[in-house]
């Protein structure tokens, strides 16, 4: 069975929780107090750069018969796309920058350059995945209703054909994500709780899908007159790149070996610091310079993210710093590898759980029933390390 | 669409663009080579900043596209500056006659003690800084044709939308106007007196003005309500009072005796006041009995809300971070999604609804509506 109490799972008193939650806080109060024009700089820089780059991209491609040119166009757009997605669009939407007072850079008025609805992202992200987090049956990110991502999720013959569902996701990545807020589960049960909601959200879905492959697939082709074909693939390969680049980064956040998955009843009465500490036992962070924290929309700081999802994210490294004290000190897993382990990891587990694989869901289970080893004060806090030992 | 003209045509461009730039308009990108070229949101560039009598300065402002230049002599505008990366945003009244030509707009701004954005405008802004900027609006204008006999009554920066007034007509009459006007101005002392010296040269132009220009450090405060033992009262000043149609704009307390001197001379309608405040007016009053439950639905908190209060009060006291800004209805920077229900816009009683079963939303302004029946708001 999933965690349904976290404190005995993480052999902490009630006290020590709740002054766990209390340093959250005060890390919370801190950058609070001290977001300033310096921030301000950062995501307005970050969204001229953005800017900057697509425009690029589209210039190049109207020499895209030419390949080095369709190579450039397409990268700059793959990369334009993925900034505006991740670092950009991702964070301000959370609220992140709501605090400037610019209704340009809001949560409330941003739309991305994805086929996802904001409205609808906001609500499945935003308010289910970030309340909820790895609570199953309650945040649909736990597989995305079509992967088995933990033991606790019972086995289907379906299942044997997650590695390739999983290849489909990669390569579709944002019309997943469009669709994430519908009812899925409720269709293939062929059970639609609210079927009226369901038709307008697709309704949503289908215009906003409309506006984006026009612009990408038929209004740029054709403004490039007759290289229509080459900037066809080019944006087709602009998109495939931010998909599976976005795809690989999102997967590394709950899915790498030692991210907790919860039941329903830890929900309820949860404190706040229990909020926290399942904030931090279910996400999984990667080690990387500043560029790749940027390109990945700091999703390397997923635990951060996780802690404070409104906070600028600029800020998350010196976060970071604090949250690794406060793990050490609680004697707490700060999961924490290189992207590539990170992510071969989920892979890993994603194949295994095509099968039954008793052997290791037994192992899972045997961890959840024994809770977190209270040996970690021996090594170092510091260390960028040991994941749990699943 | 100033800069780019507001024809079918010209708006069929717009729309064509915007289908290549979706999801962001073409003014996001064309706001990078010059950050005036954007709609979006009204903005202007500070041109000049010239410091006026002590801790004021007068603000050159060259206002980007989507500006109109229609307002009338009198009106305000609100200008949102960043300070420490967050937009503050004021209400300062245009000091200048509308007008296309120069395509400028001034105001002239004082540094208040404990005035963050005004002390940032008057010394800490360069010139080439871009700021925000809401449209012209207020009801303290002067009519057409003028009453007979006028009477402009302020007291420190309150001068600023009689400047305006006055250049107007000014302007209109030119030299040696006959209209019956009276201005009667305080300021602290000589140093700190704005527009001294324009004032006495318009006093001086037109035979049918006359400027009164009162230094209170010397004269006193002019009493309103009060005595004669209090100082100099404005019957002293302006005899005829009674008979003036008066546009009064300074301090708070000023401003609240004014209305009860002119209520109790039984001539209430006869004054006309500038608080630079939204005025509620009757649909608040209607509203008194209506309200509803609301449901900010990020912070899954309801409030139970009555006719008069603003979403963003009813928010705020329920302990919700409600963005903010100008809290007047200019700045759109309170705006949030309302879900289902509806909230009535306090000054004009415009309703806003959503039905239950319309997954859209409409964005509204939390700081000058009100619950209308129970809604649901995004935050």
């Amino acid at each position: 069975m999933a965690i349904s109490d976290i404190k005995e799972f993480a052999h902490l008193t009630e006290a020590d929780v709740e002054a766990l939650g209390e340093e959250f806080d005060q890390i919370r109060r801190d950058v609070e107090a001290s977001r300033g024009a310096s921030d301000e700089e950062y995501i307005r820089s970050i969204i001229r750069t953005q800017r900057r780059i697509e425009i690029a991209g589209r210039a190049a491609l109207f020499g895209s018969v030419v390949p080095p040119l369709w190579m450039a166009g397409a990268a700059l757009l793959g990369v334009a796309k993925i900034l505006e997605n991740m670092e950009i669009g991702h964070n301000v939407m959370h609220g992140q920058w709501d605090w400037m007072n610019d209704p340009e850079i809001h949560s409330a008025t941003w739309e991305w350059d994805n086929v996802c609805p904001a409205e609808q992202w906001k609500h499945s992200h935003n308010y289910l995945h970030h309340t909820y987090t790895n609570v199953l049956g309650k945040d649909k990110d736990v597989g995305y209703e079509i992967l088995r991502v933990t033991s606790d999720q019972k086995w289907n013959p379906v299942n044997l054909g997650q590695p390739v569902f999983n290849t489909l996701l990669m390569l579709l990545f944002q019309h997943g994500v469009a669709i994430h807020d519908l009812d899925i589960e409720g269709l293939l049960r062929r059970d639609i709780q609210d079927p009226e909601e369901f038709k307008a959200k697709l309704e949503q879905v289908g215009r906003k899908m409309r506006k984006q492959m026009g612009k990408d697939y038929i209004l740029f082709p054709l403004l490039t007159g007759p290289f229509f074909l080459t900037t066809l693939t080019a944006n087709m390969a602009a998109n495939l790149m931010r998909n599976v680049w976005s795809y690989a980064i999102i997967f590394c956040g709950h899915f790498p070996d030692g991210a907790e998955v919860f039941t329903e009843e830890q929900l309820e009465n949860e404190t706040q610091g229990e909020w926290y500490l399942r904030q931090l036992l279910g996400s999984a962070n990667f080690t990387g310079g500043r560029l790749m924290h940027v390109m990945s929309g700091s999703l390397g700081y997923q635990i951060e993210h996780h802690l404070f999802p409104d906070l600028p994210s600029n800020r998350y490294p010196e976060i970071a710093e604090r949250v690794k004290e406060i793990c050490a000190k609680y004697d707490l897993p700060y999961n924490i590898g290189p992207f590539p382990k990170q992510f071969w990891r989920s892979i890993r587990t994603i194949w295994r759980l095509a099968l039954p694989n008793k052997k290791f869901a037994a192992e899972q289970q045997a961890h959840e029933a024994e809770g977190l080893h209270r040996d970690h004060a021996t090594t170092s806090p510091a260390a960028e390390a040991a994941p749990l030992a699943a | 669409m100033t800069a780019i003209g507001d024809s079918p045509l010209a708006r069929r461009v717009r729309a064509a663009a915007t289908r290549f730039t979706t999801p962001l308009l073409p003014d996001d990108y064309l706001s990078l080579v010059n950050p005036l070229w954007s709609a979006r949101e009204l903005r202007g560039r500070i041109v000049s900043v010239t410091p006026e009598a002590e801790d004021a300065a007068t603000l050159v402002v060259e206002p980007g596209w989507g500006w109109t230049f229609e307002h009338s002599a009198g009106q305000y505008i609100g200008i949102g500056v960043q300070i420490d990366g967050r937009f503050v945003w004021r209400s300062y009244s245009l000091t200048t006659p509308p007008s296309r030509d120069g395509r400028r707009l001034v105001v002239t701004v004082r540094a208040m003690p404990d005035g963050f954005a005004s002390h940032h405008l008057v010394h800490g802004v360069e010139p080439g800084t871009v700021v925000r900027l809401a449209p012209p609006q207020g009801e303290f204008v002067l009519p057409e044709p003028l009453p007979g006999k006028v009477l402009l009554l302020s007291a420190g920066s309150g001068i600023t939308p009689i400047m305006a007034m006055l250049r107007t007509l000014d302007r209109r009459h030119g030299s040696g106007s006959l209209a019956d006007v009276t201005v009667v101005h305080s300021a602290p002392d000589a140093d700190r007196a704005l527009f001294a010296e324009e004032l006495d040269l318009l006093g001086r132009r037109h035979p049918g003005w006359r400027i009164v220009q009162r230094h209170t450090s010397a004269a006193g405060r002019l009493v309103l309500t009060g005595s004669g033992a209090d100082g100099e009262m404005l019957e002293d000043v302006v005899p005829d009072w009674r008979e003036r149609e008066t546009w009064a704009c300074g301090p708070a307390a000023m401003l609240d005796d004014a209305e009860k001197l002119w209520a109790d001379a039984g001539n209430a309608d006869a004054l006309h006041l500038e608080r630079f405040a939204a005025s509620f007016g009757a649909a608040a009053q209607e509203g008194m009995t209506q309200g509803g439950t609301i449901t900010f639905a990020r912070s899954g908190r309801t409030v139970e809300s009555d006719g008069a209060t603003t979403v963003l009060q009813a928010g705020e006291e329920a302990g919700i971070p409600m963005p903010f800004g100008c809290r007047m209805g200019i700045c759109h920077t309170c705006v949030a999604p309302l879900r289902t229900g509806a909230v009535r816009d306090l000054r004009d009683g415009t309703e806003h609804r959503v039905a239950d079963t319309d997954q859209s939303s409409q964005t509204v302004q939390t700081c000058v509506t009100a619950a209308a029946g129970d809604c649901t708001v995004d935050l």
